[in-house]
């Protein structure tokens, strides 16, 4: 059966102005991201990793309607609306942020030091008015607490109170009290220790399952996505690279840079012979992009063609069944197979 | 090998409003020139608080107990560290015989001084050299750890240079006095893994030209495998497990250790679920007695965890671990 498409976006770019340039010439644009196309199914947990700079997180904002859409169609249908993103009124845009949430990264800066617990998760409910009395609030927050793993005793206190994996676990909570179907989870295990980056991980996953959630998860992190997600796409200087389901991408990586940052995991083997090629360089700068494929300047597989034309996303074998593909923007993926 | 660092019974108490709590407690390693230890554990710790005790850069409601001994061997006879109290005294190993990569070298660079400036000015304390010679050194420096066109980058800001290659630049100044020891404190936490990785390579190359000992401190046990010999595993202020990163990776036997390998993710295996450690870190103010671990244990015995201090046992001549399920058979 093919799977419902709740987020599709169509050519997405996201450009920026910067200083500079000519008095009446064109404005000199940064650009965050650059022609991303991609389906993220209703109820996957989609994996989107790159290094800083990759444009994963402009992206992951876009989709949320909170950063602008230079060009591109999102499209957002859950069954019950049905959103252009670039082209909502104001009721539909408040609509559309009940449906969609963000959990960010820092648990420390993200909830506010002068508010309870309880308040803090209530308030997507009073600001959205998806309640309308306050004993209707109180079992919403304590329901989706107690999903969450909170102990209700601690409703009561300030943030301060609690360890980073407390804290996370209260910013998932007021993600997901208003019941979105589209949840943004921007490096959201990051700042965590290993041991606590375990449980949430195995909460968001429990929780996504129950809730039938669908989940565009950010990370940098190849190891946390392998573990957590059913598809991946790996972005690099704006671009998408490479997309597949999670097993496909990880057991036959197409994409040189793919390779690479899968090689330059650490592995807990300390015998463990690196045979991959590392990588030189670093990801070149926004603003001074170089021709052709932007990988070129850092790739150990670069000839002229690469230097001279970018290359689109191509579909590595057939599509499965359910519509799942594998694809890869590389001129020489092919030959490189051998 | 020659030994270049001795750390006895180091034990760390902050005076604060909230009252003495015990960052470092009972703390002892050593560490070989031209060795790699690596120091693990979650936040809270205490494994930064113990690296910048051989620096004496706590802060000052720092209290050292009496026993603690830290000793560096250096050509010139062993330095009593404790013994060190004025700045000026100090001066021998902050920055001479001992220097440190911080975890963010954007925080750790003066904004408005470039970064050439700050190289001349350390290398203007702890060397004799004209500033013309001091010039140079920087700027070979940077070039050994590869930063492309070095000349221009030393007149630069921190600013103005990427995330890895401020790091690197960190190191080339960290290492332009030539320390006999470095501490380096979650260098590639702040960075993408290409970038990681060649921090990673860099480093060791470094410790094969330089011959100098490198206390190695990161929460990434992957990190951890990829260049440390030998490694110190902390809880709480606790070192519950040390010994050579082989031994320790390839058979824990602290259950707080064999936690920590069973919740990091691994790509070689897909299948099995995350495994965290129940609980949290307890808050230093309600330090467990007996075993540090025993709040979160899954091997808890009762009575015997939760009321006496498990010394350690060998596992092997050097491998050792603080735990007393190693030592019933004892």
């Amino acid at each position: 059966m093919k799977q419902e498409v709740l987020i599709s976006a169509k050519e997405v770019s996201v450009h920026y102005p910067i200083s500079g340039g000519k008095l009446f010439g064109p404005k000199p644009v940064v650009r965050a991201v650059e022609n991303v196309s991609l389906n993220i199914h209703k109820g996957s947990f989609f994996g989107l990793v790159g290094e800083s700079g990759s444009g994963k997180t402009t992206l992951g904002r876009a989709l949320l309607k909170a950063a602008p859409i230079t060009s591109g169609i999102v499209n957002f249908n859950d069954g019950e609306v049905n959103y252009n993103l670039s082209n909502m009124d104001a009721k539909q845009l408040k609509d559309y942020r009940s449906r969609s949430q963000l959990i960010f990264q820092d648990p420390y800066a993200a909830l506010s030091p002068r508010m309870t617990v309880r308040d803090i998760i209530a308030e997507p409910l009073e600001i959205m008015k998806i309640t309308s009395s306050r004993e209707e609030t109180d079992t919403k927050v304590r329901e989706i607490a107690t999903k969450c793993r909170l102990n209700l005793e601690h409703l009561r206190r300030f943030p301060h109170a609690f360890s980073g994996g407390q804290r996370q676990r209260i910013s998932i909570a007021r993600a997901l009290v208003s019941e979105p179907k589209f949840v943004v989870a921007d490096e959201s295990v990051a700042a965590l220790d290993v041991s606590i980056q375990a449980d949430v991980l195995n909460l968001l996953k429990e929780i996504q399952q129950e809730m039938g959630l669908t989940f565009l998860f950010i990370s940098h992190d190849l190891s946390v996505v392998a573990h957590v997600c059913d598809h991946v796409a790996v972005m690099y200087f704006g671009r998408l690279v490479e997309t597949a389901p999670t097993r496909e991408l990880f057991s036959n990586p197409r994409h040189p840079y793919t390779k690479a940052l899968l090689s330059a995991i650490p592995s807990l083997d300390p015998d463990a012979v690196n045979t991959a090629q590392k990588l030189e360089g670093e990801i070149p700068s926004a603003s001074n992009p170089p021709p052709g494929c932007k990988f070129q300047t850092r790739c150990p597989n670069a000839i002229d063609v690469c230097r001279r034309d970018e290359p689109l996303l191509e579909t590595v074998g057939e599509v499965s069944l359910e519509g799942e593909e594998h694809n890869v923007a590389c001129h020489r993926w092919q030959e490189l197979m051998e | 090998m020659t030994r270049l660092l001795d750390v006895e019974n180091l034990t760390l108490e902050f005076d604060t409003d909230e009252g003495r709590i015990t960052a470092v407690d009972e703390v002892s390693f050593s560490l070989e020139a031209g060795e790699i230890m690596g120091l693990v554990g979650e936040s809270g710790s205490g494994k930064s608080v113990t690296a910048k005790s051989l620096m004496k850069l706590n802060a000052s409601n720092a209290v050292y107990a009496p026993e603690s001994k830290i000793t560096l061997h250096l050509a010139d006879g062993p330095v009593d560290i404790m013994s060190l109290n004025t700045s000026k005294e100090l001066q021998v190993v902050r920055g001479g015989a001992i220097s440190m990569i911080f975890q963010e070298p954007m925080a750790s660079f003066a904004p408005a001084i470039t970064i050439g400036d700050q190289m001349v000015e350390q290398l203007l304390i702890h060397t004799s050299m004209s500033a013309l010679k001091a010039r140079e050194v920087s700027i070979e420096m940077l070039n050994r750890v590869g930063i492309a066109d070095a000349a221009t980058r030393f007149g630069q800001y921190a600013f103005e240079l990427s995330g890895g290659m401020r790091q690197r630049a960190m190191i080339a100044m960290a290492l332009s006095t030539s320390p006999k020891l470095l501490i380096a404190d979650e260098p590639t936490t702040a960075l993408d893994v290409t970038i990681q990785a060649q921090v990673i390579d860099l480093m060791k190359d470094l410790v094969k030209d330089f011959g100098m000992g490198i206390v190695f401190i990161t929460h990434d046990l992957g990190v951890i495998a990829q260049t440390a010999d030998t490694v110190a595993v902390m809880y709480l202020g606790r070192v519950i497990e040390k010994g050579p990163v082989r031994q320790v990776i390839g058979n824990p036997s602290h259950p707080y250790t064999r936690g920590l390998i069973n919740a990091l993710p691994r790509l070689d295996d897909l299948d099995t679920p995350l495994s965290p450690i129940p609980g949290d870190i307890p808050s230093p103010l309600e330090r467990p007695n007996g075993c540090v671990f025993s709040t979160r244990c899954g091997d808890y015995m009762g009575p015997k965890c939760s009321a006496n201090i498990p010394t350690f046992s060998h596992i092997s001549p050097d491998h050792m671990v603080a735990c007393h399920l190693h030592q019933q058979g004892l």
